[in-house]
């Protein structure tokens, strides 16, 4: 019972940790960002005299630390502030766009997991066979294929040449849910075709592996047949170092969504980030920043957690990952 | 299987090879001017104009001649500071471990939350916005945690190995240890990781100019003009596919080289 | 073995789902479209039923901000929100200013004052009548409230109110031609109310309905209209930030009007179904140059710049052709001040561009940067197309997008730039608005323009009364622009708007408005 409380607790830190970092990073960032809310706010018809007295009832006059303070303890009492350019509380902005954004990422995090967990397996059959070849150039080629190329390609072809969907006109999730619903798989599909082949090949090797490992050319010697050590055995472990790389790839899903959303034209979180930050909206910036943060660490734990249910003689540790992140 | 495994090399630098003289051929001799706009507004391929031409009547092909320079080279230099500074970072907090390795980690998972549009737009702002080596900067600045935490990993597994205790105990000091006695002994993991690297670069790159804050466009990358192709998608749609394939080629060609890396690690292993 | 049926059927169910999933691909078209229908309708039903329900689906490329009309600031949002709110007076058509919520304006004549009227049986959206107590509150608010931000600036002429329940006198400190114009936008609100943000109230001939952020806003018939009712019923406004997503709308029969299309964009369209009409912007387009900051601190080098670039050629290539050149601040619209001859003042002469830049000691040209900001596609696109043009001479220029933010601080605000290229505006049809900037002292004087001449007539010009002595001195002021060379100056940017067949009563203002009342289905 200790244990799960200390680990628990050592989470809620590292949670804490990382959205502290994450929000004061950004409030540095916009410190030292040129271009100025209140001047945005006012547009190009403003006075001098108007924005000084602005940025003066935004609080932007006092100190740095003062106002990375004041919004702390905001956050802290459950207020997020208010938007700047829509005069609006920054949650009621946001909760609709953070729906559609997570079924954005929980469907593409479903297509790979269902996609690459199997086929993973079957391409460890077509190791050493004439379709070594093939299979790890398609593989290799999945992988280059950057989720917003598919996007345009996909809003050419299903949008504007077959009219499935119409790319920009998202339709209300709750009035029209399968047309919202279609519209988000098209971008979950972008989404996944590389994070797939990158699974896929990380599963392969990991059996390749795993096979080889002492314990399985015993089993094998004493009369086990390979296919039921593979399932048996081999899986469970492969599974232990293929379940962070998962739990990484669902953490890097949410940013990586935001130029699918922009080329699909989903009003999700991540669209919303980009025009908050180029409106040098902080309000709404800090929220969803925090959020992305949480829902990284979400993720790291959600892995480490099926890990150690997997393997219960496994410690805790920090979730595996890939090489750069996905620009977003 | 030593036959195969270079197969994937091969192939890699084959294709590579064919972009990368493509793109030398491009530095100095286009078929048309690829910013010269009198040759007609969305003229589909044809055999004067291979890929068509765009809005302003610009030459498609000559464009993405250019462009994969601009592509190839702003990639290229973010995974040498990626590299560079995460080797280093590495080294350091592999070696040493403890607290460097903490904050390692914490950093890591708080740039995965950070917007990179945000800290492309604060690159921007520090070092101005004429500067052509923001989207550098920018860019490597997003790829030293990943190769810090690859090198983390290689540098703690060494810094057992017995020829380095005992290098230690004779007295090596520590930068030369990691420097002169360990370095050599990463190539071979640094060299798969710069190559996967090199793609998450390109199409980072590409994400970052069609967000809006990329390289100029007279000497546009791919990414920049994916990003001006998606707004004709219907009116050229070649423009967005010769541009997108020739990224996805620039991308399979260096990850068949990475892969046949790989195999080559695995075969001396 | 109990789990390993287990992990077994579940697959089995995993690839069933994602076997329907991707089956999804291939059967939806018949299955998808009936979905489809309930919501969208195909085109034929939808044009019917909007005309049948008398309502109407406008596509938007950017999404409102605020809607308190005294802090919104986004022109796209101060364009529909003209169809809700109106001041005592308000913009027609031809450019005038007429009485709106007031019904009678007298001007003294020493101008130092003007009195309006308040017109009887005029009603807030809310249902409440319009009394003298909520006009003082409204041009308070914008006058001198407590918050400078909803602070009109032209209203600081103002010296004090006057008014018993039905006249109001306001007295100003000074004569100001420009007077009427700001009170235009000073938007008449219930006194007192505190959700314009969510819920907005005026007295326009359209009532707010609903709005969600990046989505959508809807709009009725305000039944109680003191003036001509609109004739449609429902105008729902649809955010769409992607340039296909409006021309998909308008194809597939969900938008019926989309305003500031791009020539490509209508390209599109079949012209059995829609209507393209030709308006302006209304705005200055320029390759505007820092004066202050080398090279363009030299008459010669703009002279230079302004002889080296073709308009037309700008507008062939960057606009397919749309678009109208101008030589001067000032557009067409504003038919009283533009002065037409300015614009064939400097013609395409490579030859003499290069003798000038000589003369300026740059013989081999130099280096400059276009700053743009990267969300405005046709500026940014012009920008690529004087790259071009300015090559001839000898000029390399490189262009260089930023986001809005930044381009308002460095460009706008701190004046760090060379050159950029923007259009701008006159948002309450004064062309003191458009010359008023290139004062030497001015505050958003961003170009840095500084010439004694120009500010000598300024002041002429401001300080007197009589308008047709003000209009010849705007006329020189455009002139001293175009002899000075003090941007190099490209067009009036054409609107094109798409209009479903059927549709009509679209007319364009002088100012940036989308006039909803007069739209009507015919048949």
């Amino acid at each position: 019972m200790s244990g799960i409380l200390r680990y628990s607790l050592k989470r809620l830190c590292l949670l804490l940790v990382t959205m502290l970092l994450v929000s004061f990073l950004t409030f540095l960032a916009f410190e030292m960002v040129s271009g100025d809310p209140a001047r945005t706010m006012l547009g190009t018809e403003a006075t001098e005299a108007q924005i000084t007295a602005l940025q003066q009832e935004l609080g932007l006059d006092k100190p740095f630390l003062v106002r990375y303070v004041r919004w702390f303890c905001g956050f802290f009492s459950g207020d997020l502030g208010l938007s700047y350019s829509y005069r609006q509380p920054v949650w009621n902005l946001i909760a609709p766009k953070l729906e559609l954004t997570l079924w954005l990422s929980l469907m593409s995090f479903a297509l790979t997991v269902i996609i690459s967990i199997p086929l993973g397996i079957f391409s460890y059959h077509l190791t050493g066979g004439i379709w070594d070849w093939p299979r790890t150039a398609f593989n290799q080629l999945c992988m280059a294929i950057p989720p917003f190329f598919t996007g345009i390609l996909v809003s050419w072809e299903f949008g504007i040449i077959l009219r499935l969907f119409t790319p920009g006109d998202f339709p209300n999730i709750h009035t029209n849910f399968p047309g919202a619903l279609l519209h988000l798989f098209f971008g979950a599909v972008c989404l996944s075709i590389p994070r797939i082949a990158m699974t896929v090949r990380m599963m392969r090797a990991t059996v390749i592996s795993e096979m080889n490992k002492a314990y399985v050319r015993t089993a094998i010697s004493r009369g086990n047949d390979r296919h039921s050590v593979l399932t048996r055995h081999v899986l469970k472990n492969a599974m232990v170092s293929v379940v962070p790389f998962l739990g990484q790839t669902l953490a890097e899903l949410f940013g990586a969504g935001i130029v699918v959303e922009q080329v699909l034209g989903i009003p999700g979180l991540g669209r919303f980030l980009v025009t908050s930050i180029s409106h040098r909206d902080y309000p709404v910036v800090q929220a969803i920043v925090v959020i992305l943060a949480f829902w990284v660490v979400l993720a790291g734990t959600a892995a480490d957690l099926i890990d150690q249910a997997i393997d219960p003689r496994l410690r805790t540790s920090g979730p595996s990952g890939q090489f750069g992140g996905a620009a977003g | 299987m030593k036959k195969k495994i270079n197969g994937y090399l091969l192939a890699g630098l084959i294709i590579t090879g064919i972009i990368l003289i493509a793109i030398l051929v491009g530095a100095f001799w286009t078929p048309y001017s690829p910013t010269a706009m009198k040759y007609g507004r969305f003229q589909p391929p044809s055999f004067s104009h291979l890929f068509g031409t765009d809005n302003f009547g610009r030459d498609i092909f000559s464009r993405v001649l250019k462009g994969a320079g601009t592509t190839f080279s702003i990639a290229l230099s973010t995974v040498a500071i990626g590299a560079l500074a995460g080797t280093v970072i590495g080294a350091v907090t592999g070696y040493f471990g403890g607290l460097a390795d903490d904050i390692l980690m914490r950093m890591n998972d708080a740039l995965t939350a950070f917007p990179s549009f945000l800290l492309a737009l604060l690159v921007v702002s520090l070092v101005g916005p004429g500067n052509k080596y923001s989207v550098v900067i920018a860019l490597g600045l997003v790829f030293i945690p990943s190769f810090a935490r690859v090198m983390r990993t290689e540098y703690a597994s060494l810094r057992n190995q017995n020829y380095v205790t005992g290098a230690r105990l004779m007295g090596v000091g520590s930068i030369r240890l990691l420097s002169v006695h360990l370095l050599p002994n990463t190539i071979r993991v640094l060299l798969p990781a710069v190559t996967i690297g090199f793609n998450n670069a390109v199409l980072a790159e590409a994400s970052m100019s069609f967000l809006g804050i990329g390289v100029t466009p007279p000497d546009a990358s791919l990414g920049y003009m994916l990003s001006e192709a998606q707004g004709m998608i219907a009116a050229g749609p070649w423009y967005a596919i010769f541009t997108g394939s020739t990224i996805v080629l620039l991308v399979f060609g260096v990850g068949l080289i990475g892969e046949g890396l790989q195999a080559r690690n695995r075969e001396v292993d | 073995m109990k789990k390993r049926f287990l992990a077994i059927s579940l697959a089995a169910a995993l690839i069933a789902m994602l076997f329907t999933g991707c089956g999804g691909q291939g059967t939806e078209p018949a299955s998808a479209k009936p979905a489809e229908t309930a919501a969208a309708e195909s085109p034929a039903v939808q044009q019917t039923g909007h005309m049948a329900s008398n309502e109407v689906a406008i596509g938007i490329a950017q999404d409102f901000d605020s809607l308190d009309p005294d802090y919104m600031t986004a022109a796209g949002t101060k364009e529909i929100l003209f169809n809700v709110f109106e001041g005592l007076v308000k913009p027609a058509s031809n450019g005038e200013i007429v009485p709106a919520v007031a019904s009678e304006i007298t001007k003294a004549d020493d101008g130092l004052s003007y009195t309006f009227t308040l017109r009887q049986g005029v009603r807030f959206h809310n249902g409440d009548p319009v009394e003298m107590k909520d006009v003082v509150y409204s041009i308070e608010r914008r006058w001198k409230d407590a918050d400078p931000a909803a602070q009109l600036a032209a209203l600081s002429v103002i010296e004090s109110l006057e008014h018993d329940d039905s006249t109001l006198t306001i007295r100003l400190s000074e004569p100001s031609n420009e007077f009427l114009a700001a009170v235009m936008n000073c938007y008449i609100l219930p006194a007192g109310y505190d959700s314009q943000e969510t819920a907005p109230v005026g007295t326009g001939p359209f009532r707010f309905v609903s709005r969600a952020v990046q989505d959508h806003m809807i709009l009725e018939r305000f039944e109680d209209y003191w003036g001509t009712p609109a004739k449609l019923d429902k105008v729902t406004f649809k955010i769409l930030e992607n340039a296909e997503g409006l021309v998909l709308g308008l194809q597939s029969g969900a938008l019926d009007l989309v305003a500031h299309l791009s020539s490509d964009q209508t390209a599109q369209l079949n012209k059995s179904d829609f209507e393209i009409a030709e308006g302006s912007m209304n705005l200055v387009q320029a390759l505007y140059l820092n004066n202050a900051e080398k090279p363009f601190d030299d008459v010669r080098v703009r002279q230079a710049l302004c002889y080296a670039v073709d308009k037309q050629a700008v507008i062939d290539l960057a606009f397919d052709g749309y678009g109208i050149p101008l030589g001067t601040s000032m557009f067409p619209s504003f038919s009283k001040y533009y002065d037409e001859s300015l614009t064939d003042y400097y013609t395409l002469d490579v030859e003499k561009a290069k003798e000038l830049l000589k003369e300026a000691g740059y013989p081999d040209g130099f280096e400059m940067t276009i700053t743009v900001p990267s969300n405005y596609t046709p500026h940014v696109n012009t920008a690529t197309v004087l790259v071009e043009l300015l090559r001839e001479i000898g000029v390399k220029a490189t262009v260089q997008p930023v986001d809005w933010g930044t381009w308002l601080e460095e460009v706008y605000g701190n004046r760090h730039f060379q050159s950029t290229v923007t259009g701008l505006t006159s948002d309450n049809m004064t062309a003191r608005k458009l010359l008023e900037r290139f004062g030497s002292d001015v505050g958003n004087n961003f170009t840095n323009y500084s010439n004694p001449e120009y500010d000598e007539i300024l002041a002429q010009a401001l300080r007197t009364a009589d308008d047709a002595q003000q209009t010849a001195l705007y006329r020189q002021l455009e002139r001293n622009l175009t002899e000075n060379a003090a941007n190099v100056y490209l067009q009036d940017m054409a609107d094109l708007v798409a209009v479903r067949k059927g549709l009509e009563g679209l007319t364009f203002y002088p100012v940036y408005v989308l006039d909803l009342s007069p739209l009507s289905w015919n048949g």
